[in-house]
């Protein structure tokens, strides 16, 4: 099950304030779980930067791939970890050293994917760190999409939800 | 799932939120078939499985995902499939497991309509039931095969008052590498918690106590999440690529979520054995009573089955909350709140005197239905149970002398008077 005890109002926060996402581990096979979640993020209005040394310089869904969180041109709010909990380290490491340069405030590790010597390194730089989620789980358990495939959210409240406009 | 909210909040609030346009606080029923897509582009990725989303009612509805949220919440499990009767739960759920040559470890105690379900019908897909009595422990671990998917179970047995072990079936199951499913229709997630013994998929026919009321017809199948569908070969709908989808592999791009994606994607999908939202939506005013009922329930049934107990024309009763009862220990352990409503009683005058009884009585209906409001007699020899052999009834708890109550919500002592006079006259 999901590690850690991270409160619905502390991923609202992150996923409220984040607009760019460097994916790292995008995949260019449309059928991998990373496409799938690169896919939802951009529907929702983030901008989502694939960085795969393998496809460095192809486009991913349309966005030019990156080799390295280093490459990517612009600021980015959040690193989404996709790729194994070892690798997550350097991977951490990488976003620690570059926070102030690129505007690092947040590193998610997805699914499964913990790595608690990088994390505690990168909480010490003043980085918001997150694992073993999903944030296209986590937006859709959040705004009560989850339940529409009958996924249990456990979320629970009497407030009427805001209806949102999509033009 | 570790829940943050007691379970009589969930019973009220779990899945059901105000709706966002109207603010209408109680769920609607979306009797509806389809849903407009924004673009061509959102289109695919509802279908491709890429985004939350209704397609068309057959897959997923937005009243009746809300009683599955429900019944995920309230078993503490990961998601539900809910499904247009327990029956079809079961199909569901075998679907996903079973390829032809597969094999099943089964309870002889079965209901009756499941052991023919398992062991006729199942049988045409080449999906193959060893009927094991679950209760001895050592039969049902030699029973288990390299073509064995599942072991299946009903917590507490209709109608035999059987308690079954879950903790320890739940250990032969996962050091095979397959799932213990468990029927807790008769026990509901209130009086029983099979996920917390070890139990890796639930299975209900919401038709009973769920709803309550005896007005609609629903399944449900609930995946705790935490089987791992990837540990060995045997489960390839959810461990292989699935073609219909462009190869994508259910547990590798669900994690935890798999089996309830696969449910609804392929499973209702292809076999078309949806819920209505009317009967959804019944469902769901019945399950904000739940805990209300259940207590109600056990505490007639202790009461009519001591006075059945002793009895004159009575030979015994079988019901898991009586200290004559084998089953009173597994009873005290799995079902502590209260051993549930729906036992049997065996009759000295045999065959005649169980279809005497049915015909005598006033208050109780006679119908063959358990887990409703009413009070409610069968002789399931005469009936339910008249398609088996007299050795798989005997088995089953339903020889001939046997007849089924159903203890509902009325004053107790009207419940037992009516049985007096049709006993005594």
């Amino acid at each position: 099950m999901a590690y850690g005890d991270y409160s619905d109002e502390h991923i609202k926060t992150i996923l409220g304030s984040v607009q760019t996402i460097a994916m790292v581990g995008a995949s260019a096979n449309p059928n991998r779980p990373s496409s799938f979640a690169m896919k939802y993020l951009r529907n929702k209005g983030y901008k989502v930067v694939p960085v795969n040394p393998g496809q460095a310089g192809k486009e991913i869904l349309g966005e030019k791939c990156y080799g390295s969180l280093e490459e990517i041109p612009h600021k980015f709010d959040m690193v989404d970890v996709f790729r194994s909990s070892e690798a997550a380290g350097p991977i951490t490491d990488d976003a620690i050293r570059l926070k102030d340069e690129k505007g690092i405030s947040v590193v998610w590790m997805q699914l499964t994917i913990i790595n608690e010597e990088a994390a505690a390194r990168a909480e010490a730089a003043g980085l918001t760190v997150i694992m073993d989620r999903c944030p296209k789980i986590e937006y859709g358990r959040l705004n009560q999409e989850l339940g529409w495939g009958g996924f249990n959210s456990g979320v629970i409240s009497a407030k009427r939800p805001k209806a949102r406009i999509v033009s | 799932m570790s829940e943050q909210f007691g379970f009589e909040t969930r019973m009220i609030h779990a899945g059901s939120r105000p709706e966002a346009v109207s603010g209408a606080r109680q769920t609607p029923i979306f009797q509806n078939t389809s849903y407009v897509f924004q673009d061509v582009d959102h289109a695919a990725d509802l279908f491709n499985l890429q985004d939350f989303g209704f397609i068309y009612s057959r897959l997923t509805n937005p009243t009746v995902s809300v009683l599955e949220e429900r019944m995920a919440s309230l078993e503490g499990g990961r998601g539900a499939t809910c499904c247009a009767s327990g029956h079809a739960a079961q199909l569901l759920i075998m679907q996903a497991l079973m390829h032809p040559g597969s094999r099943v470890v089964v309870s002889t105690k079965l209901y009756g309509g499941s052991i023919t379900q398992f062991g006729k019908t199942f049988k045409k897909f080449g999906w193959h039931g060893d009927f094991v009595d679950t209760n001895d422990l050592d039969a049902v671990d030699a029973a288990m095969t390299e073509d064995t998917k599942a072991i299946f179970v009903e917590s507490l047995a209709n109608p035999g008052g059987v308690v079954s072990d879950l903790e320890g079936l739940a250990k032969i199951a996962n050091a095979h590498g397959v799932p213990l499913i468990v029927d807790n229709t008769l026990a509901t997630p209130y009086l029983c918690r099979p996920f917390e013994w070890g139990a890796d998929i639930v299975v209900h026919s919401t038709t009973k106590y769920m709803s309550g009321n005896g007005t609609s017809l629903g399944g449900c199948v609930v995946d705790s999440g935490t089987f791992n569908w990837a540990q060995n070969n045997r489960f390839p709908s959810l461990a292989a690529p699935e073609e219909a989808y462009h190869g994508l592999i259910f547990h590798e791009t669900f994690g935890d979520m798999a089996m309830t994606a696969y449910l609804h994607a392929v499973g209702l999908r292809d076999l078309g054995a949806s819920m209505a939202p009317q009967n959804a939506f019944q469902t769901i005013l019945g399950s904000e009573t739940l805990s209300l009922r259940m207590d109600r329930h056990c505490e007639n049934a202790l009461k009519i089955a001591t006075y059945l107990e002793g009895h004159p024309a009575i030979t015994s009763v079988s019901y898991a909350g009586l200290k004559s009862s084998s089953f009173y220990d597994l009873g005290q352990k799995y079902l502590p709140k209260g051993q549930g409503a729906v036992f049997t009683a065996q009759l000295k005058g045999g065959f005649e005197a169980g279809v005497k009884l049915v015909e005598s009585v006033n208050l109780f209906s006679h119908l063959a239905n358990v887990g409703d409001a009413r009070s409610l007699v069968l002789h399931p020899a005469s009936t339910t149970h008249r398609q088996l052999t007299p050795e798989q009834r005997s088995s089953a708890g339903a020889g001939d002398d046997i007849v089924r109550l159903s203890i509902g919500l009325e004053t107790v002592e009207d419940l037992v008077r009516d049985l007096d006079q049709a006993l005594s006259t």
